[in-house]
């Protein structure tokens, strides 16, 4: 095959919406925001204490590629996971509102938050294999996911399975669709999850770190897949990253996030304009392959951050 | 040959195979390269192409089919022993799989000091501390569990376990992939001052190129289970590599862009024909 432009995987391209009612590709354009959370709170209560992990965090998004960075334990994850409402006691989640495409996410059921779990929102965990299932083998976990939410046969999903994990690029898709998930080099478990992931075509994607153990030619192929999903389908993505150069070429606008807020959102190009202390302290500190240097920047952390926003 | 040209580690013609016979998947195939003491050596390239293979090989995790291996001199044999553990600690890719769910962290650090019987528990508490601030974190994270820190911190446990020990070796396998870049620039900053106060030895993978650079004085770019170049850190810097392969890599790393994507996937269905 010698496409000029990488195919939208064929697994993906017929897709088939019937059953998936409001937003879809047909109302992009609708003012409706894909995702609205306003002052989302979680605490952990400890023995030691309470851990305030997101202290008031709101952020409206669209059918748009959005960017969430911010140093460790600034609760990236914690907002991903409670968007799913995946937080578990001793966890504690409370917000003002929270909405995804006209449904309150606060006052759901478990049947309506079981129902768009992966279904309409899908979580790439940031730990791929730990939410791989360890007893079995790769591949059929991506034909069950086939069959879950597409309904087909299973020869059919043992095919498109096997397209899914060309489509991100691995090299030897029948070996790895027989593998067991401690076989797979951290790249293809991250690889995998994506795949899984995006069976069911969502509508709002949430990527924890998707392509961190990915080497650089590998990871732009994965990103081109999500991009395309975004601008063919008006999927959603929100990008959970540490690569600061990553975030700013691949995604539309930038959430910086520290200690449970928002510390400010700027547009993706201009991430490197960013006049925020807290910003440019996390820009100086990456190292540079052409400009060498002794030591890294470290942050410099103000409390008077922790004020703001 | 004096102890000075006595290589850290050399390895000759390594080659690993996982299962047998229908099944049977070469890993690595006939990679050599030797680490002088003092000096970091970094390992890029393709994602499944072999690099946490070649760690593990070195520390005994592995399938070796054949090859040989030397630590200071030292074949390697079938077996590690406890001298080659407190010479050589590796910093595992995926720090929820390395660190066990139910020990406190605590108990991760202390492990290596009980097996080892190094100190008392007063000493071992205090070096656990130590350990614990060498990499960022505060006392309160010593009896905490490893699903209740972030992605970044339960990393730098893995790393502060390694060091426990004090080895002389270290093989890093994306020890700061799951880090924030500060968290980065702090660990990558505590590796360095490690080295110079106690003349380590790394063998650093990642896929940043950026780090690479940063750390190291040669690398080595894998694909399929080989080594396509050795290259000096100049080279790299100075953007001259000799292979296609690398050239791309070094391209990719300049940031994404659709149409870049495009051409990555023509040339690898291009190469798979
Ligand atoms: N189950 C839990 N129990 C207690 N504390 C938790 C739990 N999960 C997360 N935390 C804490 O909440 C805070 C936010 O964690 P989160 O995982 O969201 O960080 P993050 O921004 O994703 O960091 P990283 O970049 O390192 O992955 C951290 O201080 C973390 O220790
Ligand atoms: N225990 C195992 N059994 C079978 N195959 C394995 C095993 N471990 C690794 N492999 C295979 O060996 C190859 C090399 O894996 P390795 O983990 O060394 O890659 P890597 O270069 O570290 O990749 P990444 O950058 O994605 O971590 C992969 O194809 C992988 O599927
Ligand atoms: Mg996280
Ligand atoms: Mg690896």
């Amino acid at each position: 095959m010698t496409t000029d432009r990488q195919e939208t995987p064929a697994a993906l391209a017929e897709h088939t919406q019937e059953d998936k009612g409001a937003g879809t590709a047909t109302d992009a354009q609708a003012p409706r925001p894909l995702l609205e959370i306003e002052d989302l709170r979680v605490d952990f209560h400890g023995r030691r204490g309470i851990t305030h992990a997101v202290r008031g965090l709101s952020l409206s998004m669209g059918r748009e590629k959005i960017g969430i960075v911010g140093e460790s334990g600034s609760g990236k994850s914690v907002t991903g996971r409670s968007i799913l409402r995946l937080i578990r006691p001793p966890g504690v989640v409370r917000a003002r509102r929270m909405v995804f495409d006209g449904i309150d996410l606060l006052s759901a059921d478990e049947r309506t938050m079981r129902a768009i779990r992966g279904d309409r929102i899908a979580m790439i965990m940031q730990d791929p294999k730990f939410s791989l299932n360890p007893v079995m083998r790769v591949g059929d976990q991506i034909a069950e996911a086939f069959r879950v939410h597409r309904r087909v046969s299973r020869r059919e999903a043992k095919e498109r399975a096997l397209e899914m994990l060309k489509a991100v690029r691995i090299r030897d898709p029948e070996r790895v669709y027989h593998a067991w998930p401690h076989e797979l080099s951290g790249g293809m478990g991250q690889r995998v999850m994506i795949a899984m992931m995006l069976i069911p075509e969502p509508d709002l994607l949430i990527a924890d770190e998707p392509t961190s153990a990915l080497d650089v030619t590998v990871a732009m192929q994965v990103l081109a897949i999500m991009d395309d999903l975004v601008s063919s389908r008006g999927m959603g993505l929100m990008f959970i990253s540490h690569d600061l150069d990553l975030v700013a070429s691949f995604c539309d606008r930038v959430i910086i996030m520290y200690a449970g807020r928002v510390m400010e959102v700027i547009e993706a190009k201009r991430l490197h304009e960013a006049q925020h202390p807290y910003t440019r302290g996390l820009l100086a500190s990456l190292p540079r392959i052409d400009e060498p240097r002794e030591w890294l920047q470290t942050l410099k952390r103000d409390p008077a951050w922790l004020e703001e926003a | 040959m004096t102890a000075a040209d006595t290589p850290a580690i050399a390895v000759k013609d390594l080659s690993v195979v996982f299962g047998q016979g229908r099944e049977a998947f070469q890993a690595v195939r006939g990679v050599s390269f030797q680490v002088r003491e003092g000096e970091t050596y970094g390992l890029v390239g393709e994602s499944g192409s072999g690099k946490s293979t070649v760690l593990r090989a070195i520390t005994g995790l592995a399938p070796v089919t054949g090859g040989r291996m030397e630590i200071f001199g030292q074949p390697l044999g079938h077996d590690r022993d406890a001298a080659f553990c407190r010479t050589v600690q590796m910093v595992f890719q995926d720090p929820y799989a390395s660190l066990h769910p139910r020990r406190t962290i605590d108990a991760t650090l202390s492990e290596p000091l009980i097996i080892h019987g190094i100190g008392d528990r007063q000493e071992r508490a205090e070096r656990v501390l130590k350990a614990l601030a060498d990499v960022g974190l505060g006392p309160e994270f010593r009896f905490r569990y490893p699903h209740q820190l972030s992605g970044g911190q339960r990393q730098r446990v893995a790393i502060a376990r390694a060091l426990m020990l004090e080895p002389k070796i270290v093989l890093l396998d994306e020890p700061t992939s799951a880090l924030d870049v500060s968290i980065q620039a702090e660990v990558l900053n505590l590796l360095k001052r490690l080295k110079d106060e106690h003349g380590l030895t790394y063998v650093l993978v990642s896929h940043n190129l950026a780090v690479i650079a940063h750390m190291c004085e040669r690398l080595a770019v894998m694909q399929h289970g080989r080594f396509v170049e050795e290259m000096t850190v100049e080279q790299l810097r100075a953007g001259t590599p000799r292979e296609e392969y690398t050239r791309n890599l070094l391209d990719a790393a300049r940031g994404y862009d659709r149409e870049k994507a495009a051409r990555f996937a023509a040339m690898e269905a291009l190469e798979e024909e």
